[in-house]
């Protein structure tokens, strides 16, 4: 490893561990001192084609509160056939399928290259995946119909095998019954009045077995649950029956009077599966698919009236404490994600309306379940389409590329201590000995619950490093961290991922320059955004930001002062929770690009190159390509655009300008292809309506108010007021130097 | 054995009182005669030879006869010392006779008054009492006993007869009959009257010395209902006479008072002709008046004629004589003469008594008949009954009536004090006593064959049972409206002092036949009907027109309001309106209005209605097979579910669903290619899941439904379910009629108690040992307070419920059907149904009630003028104030009973008018009134009131009373107080119109004769005096359904029609006479069918004809007549075909499909038929009537001592 760069990118490749701190400072006090904590960014299921799973169960050590799984940190004695911990130092003797052991002919945890290493378990009987999907009907038709048509089609995109449920709701809620000929039978429930689980699961005839009478044959019985459940079928025995059934969906047939919302009752709709799941299938993986075209409207969980005239609240409503259902439904749905989660279920939302929906209030579902959070106009874009379709994409070994019931188990060496997680996980309130007392994320616990995982979903860790001053690490010493993360594989395989890694401890004062060059900048800047963005969920968005300016990093914090990760300004609250949503889940380069968006600029003076996201970037005879992660947006300049307009593309002679047209089309197309959620494509030009969405990004170096750049030909003004990073850079500078910083 | 003795003592017991009044001598040897009638009573065979009693009767008879007579004398005090007296009896008496006796007072006067009074009219006793003698022996005894037989009177059928005073002397002969007759009955009575009195008893007893003559009447009856008898004809007459005499015997045209007043006077008139005149009578009363009865009954006449007084007697013999005769024709005259002859000689004792009665006799005849040679006597009777004509009889009494006899007989009786004669005369004859039958025959002679118009105020119509025309001439058809009095008392002191219920029974939308024209749709434009400004009474005939023509005044409140501009016409010379014929409102007594939007709810126009279909599935109702015969049904019935206009498709939509624990909506929308079910768990708060696609129009979604209806059984045939919701159910229909703004009705299949966890759950609360408790009615009372909300919510919705029950035990019908019984919906009820025997029944049902013209959302208010106001309404609606009475639907066999009271003076010239407006949606969605006007008189003299009242109805709403007491006050208090009531009015008549007799004479108004009989059916009934077999599902079941009824059906309903199937002519399109429901009127050769509007029973003696058996079920053996079978095998001949004819035409005039059941004389099922034969002494305990009437009649004594 010759540079620290290197270093972190074969780390990264390897273990999917992207730490802010390559050395760690030996004590407590000089951990604080750094300001970035002791932190990482892990990605649990990064894709790792070429780690073949093996096919035993971990060795585990035998210390009842450590049970650390073999690595190739861990001191081996061939001869004895012995092992020692490297976090509770305890001497294990090898399993006696170990007996062949030797130097030569050592297992697979024990080579370095397996820092992370991957294990098939036999735990019970594979239980099949489960999809059941929430269905709003109270949708325009041609929204209604899109989406009748994905969900068709996501049929076949589902393995054979898999569990697949109905509800539909709007005024009431439907579960369908998929088992049965001839009449389509569903169970309806009235979308406002709250029910117990108990009373769900009684009411859908879950609690006694076959009581009915009326459901069909016995099924391939998997388990007693499943038997009993007619509302839970395999794809492949109802494929026909459920096509039909959604081609049959009706919208909702209550009739909605002149200058009233839809009675749309997702929050009864919602515990409705989520009670059918817990009563059927507890810890088993599942996805409750919610697609939803507006708030909901009646009931528990209702986000607003159905009253047109009074407005969906507002982030003003909601500093004004004027959101009235806002904390309500908040909390019901917190209960609800809550439920969801002990069960190892997980809850996406796909939201397209143009209005809000309640993402809001309803974010948790998704955060806490490591659900997906899609938003979007209509059902009937290809943003809604793709997306959705690319939910059930296929890695290269053809298996989906989600888990469930993911466990994530942090184990620490004695000098660490673990502070917190931020990102789609919940406590699982595991205490440890190597739990720190003082929480950062989701804390006070060495376990974590991630219901469901793609390759991307990305954890920050964050330490805390509790070695005393005084009691120096030995040199040379290593810090270890250890994840374990058990989940149940797409293929219903459960599998336990295991990743290892150790750092050096340094000392601060002697080694400093050594601990600032192994400072990961990138990564330091996403951890540091999670934090932001956690406490900016929970706190009010001015201290965040205080907070935030007293940490600073570089000019990341620039872009994410103005990001509307921290700011609500211009976003609606909808729109809020469903950046924070993505933001505290994807991975380290996700997560840059959404914090600092890519500008790259296309021109006749060259191949396209990166651009500052400065306003000085926009340029005539430019095109540019914005990636903010969540829109695309390509920029056509004013020169460019008129020549677009006048059509030389379509001249043979100016085939050159059409190729430059071309390419950051093909370009976008890459983009689009590979991310999820599909972003939202722009096309536009100089002048152009949508061109706020990369005026609203660009550092506004120049605005009205400098107009001595007026006339220049360096770029478009941003009338606005925020501050352009050069004074922002301006003003660090003071505060940097300033004692009361 | 036992039995018999006691019995015996009873008759000895009688036979005292008896004795004391003397009638003993007829009374002897009727009480032999009388013996076997009751034995067979008792016993199995009315056939059976009486004999049997005959001989031990008479020697207790003897004994008691002299203490009775000493009783006699002494009135209820020396009741006790009677008894005591009477040392066979006593205990006996006390026990059971007591109350009987009661009568037995009245007998003592009775005995020997029956006759007497009958004879009583001076005259006529003389007749009689040579009559008598001649006769029989113990006759002449019973001539002299007829004096105080008189008193007895009870003879209130007699009253007809004795009415007449030809008829008396009849009775003279006719009391020793009656004694005789006595005798039969006492036999029966004593099984009854032990029962039956041991309530009594203690009334009794004062009672008993009052009525001491009674106490040997009731305890046989027939005993006292010989003298009754006598008294009887008094009474009548009295009744009859006061009003109906005036015009009455000339005027015989007035039927409905002249026949009972008539018939006396002409009896009076001419005392011959009553003998022969009542059997004419019966037949024709107008000829009663004059000669023309008898000659009518050239036969009967002929012989009472010629006997008249005395030749009565003779013709007693006669009759006897003719006895055979008689039997072979029984119709009218031959029986008659025959009759009375017959009796008399046959039992001397049983039919010399009914000669007495002149009504009666062919009754009694018939009696004797039996006893003598069962059918034949039998038939004989009947028709003879017919010649009772007790409208012959009745005249003479009228006679006599105005006598009232009382005096002689009293006299008579109580001078002659022939204890020998009395105890004969104890025995009361049931020939003797005022005959349904006969009331029934005459009326149809009388009033059948010209239309009723009602034009005239006042007039009473003919009876439920004649079949008539009725043309509108501005008050409602009888088959609208029917009032218990149409000569209201001027001022609530009259009212009062009468006891007479005033009360209308409302059957707003009652179909009306072929030949009568439906009420005419008035159209007053856009601003609504015409209305009086004060009190918003209709536009009506009552309106008075003034000024020219530019203001109308108000009949009900005389308020005067302007016409308006569109409105104005011109008025003629004689201050009617020129147009007044063009327009129905003016001129018609019932018409509808087209109502304008302020009439609807919301002012908004309504909804076309909906039909939603409810079904059970639940494990029970898939196995007894509900389940897919409903679905099967619903397939065709679905095109016919009502329509205005017959050619259009009928506007009403209908939507599905089936429960068990939860419940099952089906959208049928038209667009689907298969239905969707869509499961309701959440029973505890019930709602609709679906709007759009639930309620469909069914030419549109055939297909879909269809498909449903097909897959519905499939889906639930293996369903292990047996929990049933029953609240949410309804909730669920109602809700959906919410959902969708209109009105409708549910049709709900259910079958079992509501168990399971919802709300509206029941528990099995059926506890036998609660009733006859002061706890009973809570068994009427609803379990839970939740459907009674739920029925008010229906109401506002305009949501009726139609319940269909299946059930195989305990529902609890007192609780779920509050939801029908609130919203005008029905019950109906298949106790342990099963398919092949029932399925029949429940489809026709359900037929009917889908098919049947229904209003919707109705509101019925009652206006009257000023000095009444309708105080108290029975039906099933709802009521939220005190005077709309709110119908969620109304179909057209509803009926509302409305009473009415003084809160001022009615004037005799205005009269009193009412006009019920009924505001509905009909069943294409127009809003509508339907308009009733009813105008009666007003008197000032209780005469004119007895005069002009409807038994049919009083009891109708007696009934309809008692049955809603039930839910307040033990069933005891209720009997008691009807019974009380009943007294009332027969004392209040006999205190005031009834000029002064003997105390021992029974006396009844012509119009209300047969009120006690009646009365008794009711006390009897299930409801109020339930046998340990009975129910208490089914108690609740009737309570309801009677709630509803009109009086037409409550008439068959409490008094079952008997046909006597042996005496039907192929060839006529008449049906053969009904006979009594009584034992002893069954013939052990015949074929019976009887029906009372729920079942059909055909009912064959062991000994029937092989040819009619060939004829009817195809073999000639009784034994392989198949009893389970229900329906009669389709035969190619003649009898077969008219039998069958008969039988779907008795089914189509009621309500509710009879099924068949097939009752082999001496098989178990004979007890169920039994129960019908309401003249009996019921297993439960229920007096027969002639024990009732005694009882009656010591009431009746005491409320006037």
């Amino acid at each position: 490893m010759s540079t620290y760069q290197e270093f972190i990118q074969q780390n990264e490749d390897r273990d999917g561990v992207r730490c802010s701190w390559n050395l760690w400072p030996s004590s407590r006090l000089e951990a604080t001192r750094l300001v970035v904590p002791v932190s990482c960014l892990y990605t649990p299921l990064k894709e790792r084609p070429d780690l073949p799973p093996v096919q035993y169960e971990p060795v585990l050590c035998s210390r009842a509160n450590c049970k650390a799984v073999l690595n190739p940190l861990c001191q081996v004695d061939f001869r004895a056939k012995i092992w020692a911990c490297n976090f509770c130092f305890q001497r294990n003797s090898f399993p006696p399928s170990y007996a062949g052991i030797s130097e030569v002919n050592q297992p697979a945890e024990l080579m370095p290259q397996f820092s992370t290493i991957e294990y098939i378990v036999q735990r019970g009987p594979p239980t099949p995946l489960i999809f059941l999907y929430v269905v709003d009907t109270c949708l325009e038709e041609e929204d209604l119909q899109a989406l009748k048509e994905s969900l068709q089609m996501s049929l076949s995109l589902l393995p054979p095998n898999a569990l697949v449920g109905l509800i539909t709701f709007g005024r009431m809620i439907q579960i369908h019954e998929l088992s049965c000929e001839g009449i389509a039978k569903s169970y309806v429930f009235r979308g406002t009045k709250e029910l117990t689980p108990k009373q769900i699961q009684e009411m859908l005839g879950l609690m006694k077995p076959a009581t009915s009478g009326q459901q069909g044959k016995p099924l391939a019985p998997h388990d007693a649950a499943a038997a009993s459940c007619i509302f839970l079928q395999p794809v492949q025995a109802v494929d026909m029956n459920l096509t039909d059934l959604l081609g049959e969906l009706q919208r909702d047939p209550w009739p909605v009077p002149q200058g009233k919302r839809p009675l749309r009752s997702t929050g009864i709709a919602l515990s409705i599966a989520i009670g059918l799941l817990e009563g059927t299938f507890p810890n088993t993986g599942a996805r409750v698919m919610l697609f939803t075209g507006g708030p909901p409207t009646q009931g528990p969980g209702m986000v607003v009236g159905d009253e047109l005239k009074t407005p969906i609240r507002s982030w003003h409503d909601i500093q004004k404490d004027n959101a009235r259902h806002l904390k309500k439904a908040t909390k019901y749905y917190e209960a609800l994600a809550n439920r969801a989660a002990v069960n190892g279920h997980s809850v996406d939302i796909y939201a397209c309306a143009l209005d809000q929906t309640g993402l809001l209030e309803m974010k948790c579902l998704s955060n806490l379940t490591g659900g997906h959070i899609v938003m979007g106009d209509s059902f009937n874009t290809s943003l809604f389409k793709q997306t959705f379709q690319r939910v059930f994409s296929k890695d290269y070994n053809g298996e989906f590329r989600m888990a469930f019931g993911g466990t994530l188990e942090v184990k620490t060496s004695r000098e660490l201590k673990i502070s917190g997680a931020i990102g789609p996980c919940v406590s699982l309130n595991t205490k440890g000995p190597c739990v720190s007392d003082n929480e950062m994320g989701v804390g006070g616990t060495c376990q974590w619950k991630i219901c469901s995982l793609t390759p991307a979903t990305t954890l920050a860790m964050y330490f805390e490093v509790v070695n005393q001053h005084n009691a120096p690490v030995p040199q040379g010493g290593r810090g270890a961290v250890q994840f374990v993360t058990q989940y149940q594989h797409s293929n219903t395989q459960r599998r336990i991922r295991v990743t290892t890694i150790a750092r050096n401890w340094a000392d601060a004062q002697s080694q400093i320059q050594h601990i600032e060059s192994s400072f990961d900048q990138e990564a330091s800047a996403v951890l540091m955004a999670r934090l932001g963005v956690f406490r900016a969920e929970s706190e009010e968005g001015p201290d965040v930001l205080r907070w935030l300016d007293r940490q600073l990093i570089r000019l990341f914090m620039f872009h994410l002062r103005r990001s509307p990760f921290l700011q609500v300004f211009n976003n609606s609250p909808d729109e809020s929770s469903y950046y924070r949503h993505h933001f505290v889940r994807q991975d380290l380069t996700q997560s840059l690009i959404m914090i600092q968006p890519i500008l790259y600029s296309y021109s006749f003076y060259g191949p396209p190159e990166p651009v500052l996201l400065d306003s000085s970037s926009i340029l005539p005879d430019r095109i540019l390509l914005m990636d903010t992660f969540f829109q695309l947006v390509i920029y056509h300049g004013e020169t460019i655009a008129q020549w677009r307009k006048a059509g030389y593309q379509e001249m043979a002679e100016y085939e050159n300008f059409k190729q430059l047209l071309q390419a950051p089309l093909d370009d976008a197309q890459e983009i689009l292809q590979t991310r999820f959620p599909m972003p939202r494509y722009i096309d536009t030009e100089h002048g152009g309506s949508q061109a706020r969405f990369l005026l609203s990004k660009v550092n506004p170096s120049q605005t009205h108010n400098n107009l001595y750049a007026w006339g220049q030909e360096s770029g478009a003004p941003i009338l606005t007021d925020d501050v352009s990073l050069q004074v922002f850079m301006d003003h660090l500078k003071k505060l940097a130097v300033s004692s009361a910083a | 054995m036992c039995v018999v003795g006691i019995i015996n003592y009873l008759f000895i017991y009688c036979w005292s009182c008896k004795g004391t009044r003397g009638p003993p001598t007829s009374g002897a040897p009727p009480v032999s005669g009388a013996q076997n009638y009751s034995q067979f009573g008792q016993g199995e065979n009315q056939n059976g030879p009486p004999p049997m009693g005959a001989p031990p009767q008479r020697p207790p008879v003897s004994q008691p006869y002299t203490p009775g007579a000493v009783n006699l004398p002494g009135p209820q005090h020396p009741y006790g010392q009677r008894f005591g007296a009477p040392p066979v009896s006593m205990q006996h008496m006390t026990n059971q006779m007591a109350s009987m006796q009661v009568g037995s007072t009245a007998p003592s006067p009775a005995g020997p008054g029956y006759a007497p009074p009958s004879v009583s009219q001076a005259a006529v006793s003389a007749p009689y009492t040579p009559a008598a003698p001649p006769t029989f022996p113990p006759a002449s005894t019973a001539s002299s006993q007829p004096l105080p037989t008189e008193a007895l009177a009870q003879a209130p059928p007699h009253s007809y007869y004795g009415a007449l005073p030809p008829v008396q002397q009849p009775f003279q002969n006719a009391v020793p009959t009656f004694s005789s007759a006595g005798p039969t009955q006492p036999q029966a009575p004593p099984p009854v009257s032990p029962q039956s009195f041991p309530q009594a008893p203690p009334i009794s007893q004062p009672p008993f010395s009052t009525a001491q003559v009674h106490p040997g009447p009731t305890q046989s009856y027939r005993g006292p209902l010989p003298s009754t008898q006598s008294s009887f004809p008094r009474p009548p007459h009295p009744t009859s006479q006061p009003s109906a005499f005036p015009a009455g015997p000339p005027p015989t045209s007035i039927p409905s008072q002249l026949p009972g007043v008539m018939q006396p006077q002409p009896p009076v008139s001419q005392p011959s002709p009553y003998h022969s005149g009542p059997p004419t009578t019966s037949t024709g009363f107008p000829p009663q008046v004059g000669a023309p009865p008898r000659p009518s009954f050239p036969g009967m006449q002929g012989p009472p004629m010629a006997s008249q007084g005395p030749p009565m007697a003779s013709q007693g013999p006669p009759m006897a004589s003719q006895g055979p005769p008689m039997a072979q024709a029984n119709h009218i005259l031959p029986t008659q003469p025959g009759m009375p002859p017959g009796p008399i000689n046959a039992s001397l004792s049983g039919p010399p008594p009914q000669p007495g009665m002149q009504g009666y006799p062919p009754q009694q005849n018939g009696a004797f008949g039996q006893v003598r040679g069962p059918q034949p006597g039998y038939t004989g009777p009947y028709p003879g009954q017919p010649n009772y004509g007790a409208p012959p009889a009745a005249p003479a009494s009228a006679p006599a009536a105005p006598k009232r006899l009382d005096p002689d007989s009293i006299p008579s009786p109580q001078a002659s004090d022939m204890p020998p004669v009395q105890k004969t005369r104890h025995r009361i004859d049931p020939d003797a006593i005022p005959s349904p039958i006969q009331v029934i025959e005459d009326d149809k002679a009388n009033k059948g064959s010209e239309p009723f118009t009602t034009g005239v105020r006042g007039q009473a119509p003919p009876l439920v049972t004649t079949k008539f025309q009725v043309k509108d001439q501005g008050n409602a058809s009888p088959r609208y409206i029917r009032c218990t009095a149409y000569n209201m008392p001027c001022n609530s002191d009259m009212a009062k002092q009468s006891q007479v219920p005033l009360a209308a029974v409302i059957k707003p939308l009652a179909p009306l036949p072929p030949d009568e024209t439906p009420p005419y749709l008035v159209d007053h434009g856009e601003s609504g009907p015409i209305r009086c400004n004060r009190c918003k009474a209709y536009m009506c005939p009552y309106m008075q027109f003034i000024e020219g023509g530019r203001r109308f005044q108000c009949g009900f409140c005389n308020c005067v309001t302007e016409v308006p501009p569109n409105y104005f016409q011109h008025l003629d010379h004689t201050g009617k309106r020129v147009d007044c014929y063009d327009r129905p409102e003016l001129s018609m007594g019932s018409y509808d209005f087209m109502t304008t939007v302020d009439y609807c709810k919301n002012n908004k126009f309504p909804q076309p209605p909906a039909f939603i279909f409810l079904i059970d599935v639940s494990y029970n109702a898939v196995k007894n097979g509900t389940v897919g015969i409903v679905c099967q049904e619903l397939k065709t019935l679905l095109d016919y579910l009502p329509r205005e206009n017959p050619d259009v498709e009928s506007n009403i939509r209908v939507g599905f669903v089936t429960y068990n624990k939860v419940l099952h909506f089906y959208n049928v929308k038209a667009s689907l290619a298969q239905p969707q079910m869509m499961v309701v768990s959440d029973v505890a708060d019930m709602f609709v899941p679906l709007l759009d696609g639930f309620l469909v129009s069914v030419s549109e979604s055939r297909v879909v439904i269809e498909s449903l209806l097909d897959q519905i059984p499939e889906m639930f045939a293996d369903t292990r379910e047996t929990e049933t919701v029953f609240g949410p159910v309804i909730q669920a229909g109602l809700e959906a009629l919410k959902a969708a703004d209109c009105a409708g009705k549910l049709f709900v299949f259910h079958s079992s108690l509501p168990i399971a966890e919802a709300p509206g759950k029941l528990k099995n609360r059926e506890d036998k040992k609660l009733v006859g408790t002061d706890k009973e009615k809570t068994l009427f009372q609803p379990q839970v307070s939740f459907y009674n909300t739920l029925a008010k919510e229906c109401v506002a919705q305009g949501c009726c419920v139609d319940l269909f029950l299946f059930p195989n035990q305990y529902v609890d019908v007192a609780t779920l059907g509050v939801v029908p019984t609130s919203t005008g919906g029905s019950i109906y009820k298949y106790t342990y149904f099963q398919a092949p025997s029932d399925q029949e029944r429940f489809l026709n049902d359900l037929r009917r009630d889908v098919q049947k013209q229904v209003g919707f959302d109705a509101v019925m208010r009652v206006r009257t003028s000023t000095g009444i106001r309708a105080t108290d309404f029975f039906g099933a609606f709802y009521m939220s104030n005190t005077t709309d009475v709110e119908l969620a639907g109304l179909d057209c066999d509803k009926t509302v009973t409305v009473e009415f009271r003084h809160d001022d003076k009615l004037s005799e010239e205005t009269g009193a008018l009412m006009q019920c407006a009924v505001l509905y949606t009909s069943c294409s969605g127009q809003r509508r009134l339907r308009i009733h006007n009813m105008a009666v008189n007003c008197c000032s003299q209780l005469a004119d009131l007895y005069r002009n009242c409807e038994t049919d109805t009083i009891i109708n709403f007696f009934a309809k009373y008692a049955y809603r007491s039930v839910l307040s006050s033990p069933t005891k208090n209720v009997r008691d107080s009807l019974v009380n009531q009943c007294a009332q009015i027969l004392a209040c008549y006999r205190k005031n119109c009834a000029s002064p007799s003997s105390a021992g004479q029974l006396i009844l108004p012509e119009c209300m004769k047969l009120l006690p009989v009646y009365l008794n059916c009711v006390l009897k009934s299930d409801v109020l005096q339930p046998g340990a077999d009975v129910s208490l599902d089914d108690r609740a079941y009737l309570r309801q359904l009677v709630s509803t009824m009109d009086v037409a059906e409550s008439h068959v309903f409490f008094y079952p029609h008997l046909l006597p199937l042996q005496k039907l002519d192929v060839e006529s399109m008449a049906l053969p006479m009904a006979v009594r429901d009584s034992e002893e009127r069954l013939s052990r050769g015949g074929v019976y069918l009887l029906e009372n509007g729920l079942n059909i029973f055909l009912w064959v003696g062991v000994s029937a004809q092989q040819e009619l058996l060939q004829n009817i079920f195809g073999t000639p053996a009784f034994s392989q007549i198949d009893p389970n079978m229900t329906s009669l095998p389709a035969l190619d001949n003649p009898f077969s075909k008219r039998l069958r004819e008969i039988i779907e035409s008795v089914r189509a005039q009621r309500s509710r499909y009879m099924k068949l059941m097939v009752v082999k004389q001496e098989d178990k099922l004979e007890l169920i038929f039994k129960h019908f034969l309401v003249e009996d002494k019921s297993n439960s305990g229920g007096a027969s009537y002639v024990d009732f009437l005694c009882h009656m009649h010591k009431e009746i004594r005491q409320l006037l001592s």
